[in-house]
Formats: C-alpha cells, sequence, structure tokens
C-alpha cells in the first residue's frame, strides 16, 4: 500500500517515474531487454524486433492520433519512405546506416508535414481520407518511379554494417532495433512533460480555446504529422534493415489499420499504450500459432482445422477489448495499480 | 515579465453577420487596474464584444485598441501573446489533463523550449518547466486555494472549481487584461462570494484590468468600478455602478418602460434597419 508520494521538490514530482514500484519495475523490464539476446531463440529474437519496429510507429501514431486527435490513414505509407530512403541511399551511395535511418526519418517527417496541410481545414473522419489519399499516392510513386524504388520486382539491400560486422542476424540486429525503440519511445514520453506535448492535448481536447491561449493550431498539427512521420521513417528504415527488401507492398494500406488498431487497443493518448498496443498485435497471432501447435498434438490435422480460427479469435479479441475495455491495455494496467495502491484494503 | 496592467479601447464597434447587426458601433474603455462590467439584457451583444476583443469575431466596423496599439486585425493567438487572457461562459478547460496541466498551459506562448529540447527533456526545457511548475505552484494554485485538486482531472471536478480553475489559467497568461464572460454563472452564494474575493484579490495583487460579462447584478454593483449597459447591440449607458444602476434607460432595458407605443416604435425601428 502507498500512503502518499511525499515529495520533497518540484523537479522530484515532475519526474518520469515518482514511485518506488515503477522505478523496480523499470529496472525488471530494461534488465529483461538486455537479457532478451541472450534467451530468447532465434525467431522469438525476430519477433521481438518486429514488435520493436511496430512500438516505434505506433509511438508516432500515437503522438498524432491519440494525442492531437488527427486521425491519420497513412503511417504505414510513411514506413514505406523511411524503407525505401534507406533502401536507397544503400544501394547507390552506401552511406553508413545510421545515417540512411535518419535521413529515412527526416524525409517521411517532410512528406508528412504536406500530408498534414489539409488538416488545418479538415478534421476527423474527412481528414483519415485525405491521409487515405495521400498514401494511395505515395503508393502509386514506389510502383513507377522505377529509378529510386526498382517499381515492383522491389529493392534488395545489402545489410547494415558497423566496423565490419555485418548486422544480418536477429541477435546482431536486436541490438540495432532496441536502442532506437527506447530512445524514441522516452523522447516521446519527455514531450509530454514539456509546453509541446501540452500543446497537442490542448488541440485534441479543444482547439478554439487553444488558439485563445496563443498555441497556433496550423504549427503545431503540423508539427504533430512531422513527429508521427519521422517516428514511421525510422520505423521503415529499421524495418529494411531487418527484411533487406523493400517492395511497394511491404507497407500495405492494411498496416495503417494495424497501427491505427494497436493504439486503440493499447490506449490512446498514453506512451504505454503505444507500447502494448504495438506488442499485443505482433505477438498474439504468434500466441494463438502456438497454441495450435500445441492442440496438434493431441488433434490431427489442427494445424489445418484451426488456422483460419486462429484470425477469428483475433478479431474477436480486438472487438472485446474495444467493448470491454474501450480505454485499452492501460486501463487495466492503471486498475491494477490502483488496486496495489490500497492493497490489503479494499476499496 | 509581466508589463503591469493595460487600457484596453474599443472605439464604435460594429459586427454584422448577415443582416442581424450585433454590434452596433459600441464603445467603451477599459482603465489600466480597473474591473468594468458589461452588462445588459440577454442577446444584448456581451459575448460578441468579448468575440472582438480576443479576435474570434472580424468587426465590420470600429477598432479594438490595447494601451494604445491597434489590435483589431491581430490573430488570436498573438493577441494572447500581447496580454489578453479570457476565461469562457461555458467553461473551455481541456478535459484529458490535470488541473496543473490546464494552468501550465496558461503559459505555452510565453515558453521557448523548442522540439529537440523537449525531446531530451534536457537543459533549457527542463529548467523552463521546473520554474513554470514552482511558479504555477506558488503564486497561482496557493492563490486560488485549489492545492488539494492539482493532480485530478478537471472532468471531476465541480462547476465551481472548474470555473476556478479556468480562472487560475488565465492567470498564467500573465494577463495584462483579464476577460471573465459570466465568472459566476450557475454558481451557488458561496461559490459566488469565493469568486468575487478571488476577483478583487486579482486586481489588488496582480494590478490586471479586469473586464467581465456578468448577470449577477449584486456582484456587479458590489465589486466593478464602471459599467457599461448594452441593449441591441448600443452602448445605452456607462458610469458608475451607482449612476447605471439610476439611470431610466437601463432599467426600461430590463424591465421595458411599461408604454405600449415605445415598444411599436421600437419594433418599427428594427423592422426598417
Amino acid at each position: 500500500m502507498i500512503i502518499g508520494t511525499a515529495k520533497e521538490s518540484y523537479p522530484a514530482d515532475e519526474a518520469l517515474l515518482t514511485t518506488a514500484p515503477q522505478r523496480v519495475w523499470m529496472t525488471i523490464f530494461v534488465i529483461a531487454l538486455i537479457a532478451a539476446p541472450f534467451v530468447l531463440s532465434n525467431y522469438w529474437l525476430y519477433l521481438a524486433c518486429l514488435a520493436m519496429i511496430n512500438v516505434i510507429s505506433a509511438t508516432g501514431l500515437n503522438v498524432l492520433t491519440g494525442y492531437t486527435g488527427q486521425v491519420s490513414l497513412g503511417q504505414a505509407a510513411f514506413m514505406a519512405v523511411g524503407a525505401y530512403t534507406v533502401a536507397y541511399l544503400e544501394r547507390s551511395l552506401g552511406t553508413p546506416f545510421l545515417l540512411n535511418i535518419l535521413a529515412g526519418g527526416v524525409i517521411a517527417a517532410a512528406i508528412g508535414l504536406v500530408v498534414g496541410l489539409p488538416s488545418l481545414r479538415v478534421k476527423g473522419l474527412y481528414l483519415a481520407i485525405a491521409t487515405i489519399a495521400a498514401s494511395f499516392i505515395l503508393h502509386f510513386v514506389f510502383v513507377n518511379w522505377t529509378a529510386v524504388t526498382n517499381g515492383n520486382s522491389g529493392a534488395t539491400l545489402a545489410p547494415a554494417t558497423v566496423f565490419g560486422i555485418e548486422l544480418a542476424t536477429y541477435d546482431r540486429l536486436y541490438w540495432l532495433i532496441m536502442p532506437f525503440a527506447v530512445l524514441l519511445v522516452w523522447g516521446a514520453a519527455n514531450l509530454f512533460r514539456t509546453r509541446i506535448g501540452r500543446a497537442f492535448i490542448a488541440i485534441r481536447d479543444r482547439d478554439i480555446s487553444a488558439e485563445v491561449l496563443g498555441i497556433p493550431l496550423l504549427r503545431y498539427k503540423l508539427m504533430s504529422f512531422a513527429i508521427a512521420s519521422f517516428y514511421a521513417g525510422i520505423a521503415g528504415g529499421l524495418w529494411a534493415y531487418l527484411f533487406r527488401v523493400v517492395t511497394p507492398e511491404s507497407f500495405p494500406f492494411l498496416t495503417s489499420i494495424f497501427l491505427l488498431a494497436a493504439i486503440i487497443v493499447g490506449g490512446m493518448g498514453t506512451i504505454l499504450g503505444g507500447i502494448l498496443g504495438a506488442v499485443f498485435m505482433t505477438l498474439t497471432p504468434e500466441l494463438l500459432r502456438v497454441v495450435v501447435d500445441l492442440a496438434s498434438v493431441f488433434v490431427p490435422d489442427a494445424a489445418t482445422l484451426l488456422s483460419p480460427v486462429r484470425t477469428i479469435v483475433f478479431g474477436a479479441l480486438i472487438v472485446g477489448f474495444l467493448i470491454l475495455e474501450p480505454r485499452g491495455l492501460t486501463e487495466i494496467v492503471d486498475r491494477i495499480r490502483r488496486f496495489f495502491r490500497l492493497w490489503p484494503f479494499r476499496t | 515579465m509581466s508589463k503591469g496592467p493595460a487600457r484596453l479601447d474599443v472605439q464604435g464597434v460594429t459586427l454584422t453577420f448577415g443582416g442581424v447587426r450585433a454590434l452596433n458601433d459600441a464603445s467603451f474603455t477599459a482603465e489600466a487596474g480597473s474591473i468594468t462590467a458589461v452588462i445588459g439584457p440577454n442577446g444584448a451583444g456581451k459575448t460578441s464584444v468579448f468575440n472582438c476583443i480576443t479576435g474570434f469575431y472580424r468587426p465590420t466596423a470600429g477598432r479594438i485598441v490595447l494601451d494604445g496599439e491597434d489590435i483589431t486585425k491581430v490573430r488570436p493567438p498573438a493577441r494572447a501573446a500581447r496580454g489578453l487572457a479570457r476565461s469562457f461562459q461555458n467553461i473551455a478547460l481541456f478535459h484529458g489533463m490535470t488541473v496543473l496541466d490546464n494552468i501550465k498551459l496558461g503559459r505555452h506562448a510565453y515558453m521557448k523550449t523548442n522540439l529537440l529540447q523537449a525531446f531530451f527533456y534536457a537543459g533549457p526545457a527542463k529548467r523552463e518547466e521546473e520554474a513554470l511548475r514552482r511558479e504555477v505552484e506558488e503564486r497561482i494554485i496557493d492563490f486560488l486555494e485549489i492545492d488539494h485538486i492539482r493532480n485530478k482531472s478537471v472532468s471531476v471536478l465541480s462547476y465551481g472549481l472548474q470555473k476556478r480553475v479556468e480562472l487560475a489559467r488565465a492567470l498564467a497568461m500573465q494577463p495584462r487584461v483579464l476577460l471573465l464572460d459570466e465568472p459566476v454563472a450557475g454558481m451557488n452564494r458561496e461559490e459566488t462570494e469565493d469568486m468575487a474575493r478571488f476577483i478583487l484579490d486579482v486586481k489588488e495583487e496582480w494590478g490586471t484590468t479586469i473586464v467581465m460579462v456578468e448577470h449577477d447584478m449584486g456582484l456587479v454593483m458590489d465589486i466593478s468600478d464602471h459599467v457599461t449597459v448594452l441593449n441591441f447591440g448600443e452602448v445605452i449607458a456607462s458610469g458608475t455602478p451607482k449612476t447605471v444602476q439610476n439611470d431610466p434607460r437601463v432599467a426600461e432595458a430590463y424591465l421595458g418602460s411599461g408604454d405600449p407605443q415605445a415598444l411599436v416604435k421600437r419594433i418599427e425601428r428594427e423592422m426598417a434597419s
């Protein structure tokens, strides 16, 4: 039970983690992150890499949709921009991989600024449609600008190398992707401790009074689009190094919906929500597959019988979350925290 | 940082929506460091005046002058930066945030943290946020007696407390002119008295020019230095609470003159214009 958090200074109260249990959990989490490549099998490491890429992209989308209230269905297209940027730079110029990934983020952010322009005039579903339009235009560009993208046959690229070591295996790629995920999530959390993050939430909650408080709407909406696209670009760049081939179908429109579903399931407008949602959406189909595999010991032909069921169960889980837990997985975490705050006394 | 109270002049402001004339050549002055009340029957144009002052509406004619500077064409965010703060008739707080964050938002326009500093929460961003937290706690939260709710979400607060948080947010804007749109509407007597005390304290301790729209005549007569009465978009009386109270035109605007001929004439005049 926590009786109170007695802070003696304002900086202590403004810290990201304010209670002892939070710090303990964070320590455990960090140890798990570092230990993972030594413990997990190759396949699960691949899934961890994929989950972290999705965490980065979902966190970016959460800044835009969850915190700023601008619905976007273009996140996958921005990931593709990042991936193609990395592929092009790696193939044509052979620049260092860190620079390539950053360039992917920056170029995606620049395109995000343009795509964000309609947001001053249109809101909600209309803005969502505008972002869909943008992502189909980008898809067209990927297919037809063959000089850069190699068109439908796709662009293959060499693995990232650091001091002559090729980051070709998942345990090595993990050390490329994990720091990016940690840094970007931490940065997003920091954003909402400052005036910039507050301005985003103000625009989401009540844009007119945000303007009276001296928040220029267009500048902040565009900033939010740029941040979301930057995160998507970085995620796409990492994705390119993970799969080493980028085609126009690598980031289908469905990925945008997948990411939107991730932040809804995880909890819109919370940093933890982006993480939990992306991990849940990436790993649940795999966990269900493991269940099917276990079942096939007892039931012959389980794989053929149960794999369609797997998709249905996954869909049902998402629908169930929307109905039973509309504020997402973070709400479950909060409820557990509230329970232990008063434990062993009952409310 | 604060540059002291400012004088606000509304000069001959006319505002038309299609054929409807919401304001007609309305003029009044809020002297620096005073409390000015704008009163009038429903639909008299009080909130329209406010929206012209804060820049939501662009007047069809006339000027808004802040300390000698014509701000008629200045956009709302830039007006905020010049020291114009307002509260809303229907509270306009941000419901997804805590009281503390709502108040901190008031200072937005004065802060300098850029995106990169915010991302790393490093150097200037950290210093600026900590200084803001200290000031908000020590100057505003203590002053308005809302320390017990600072970490609560505003959506769970009572109406009276929400109004107080809105005042707190307006104060965080370091206003030179504070515009209050019906600060005590819907409050019980105790809450009204608290709010009256806070408004007077703001005037005394912060030396802010206050302009308020209010229906509660008790409050208006008690605390204002100057009262402007609007009726059908026109200023019909202006002066100290006492002179306005005894002005027959004011009584007529609120109660009617009791003369049917006068009413017919007024309707004819309305139809003609």
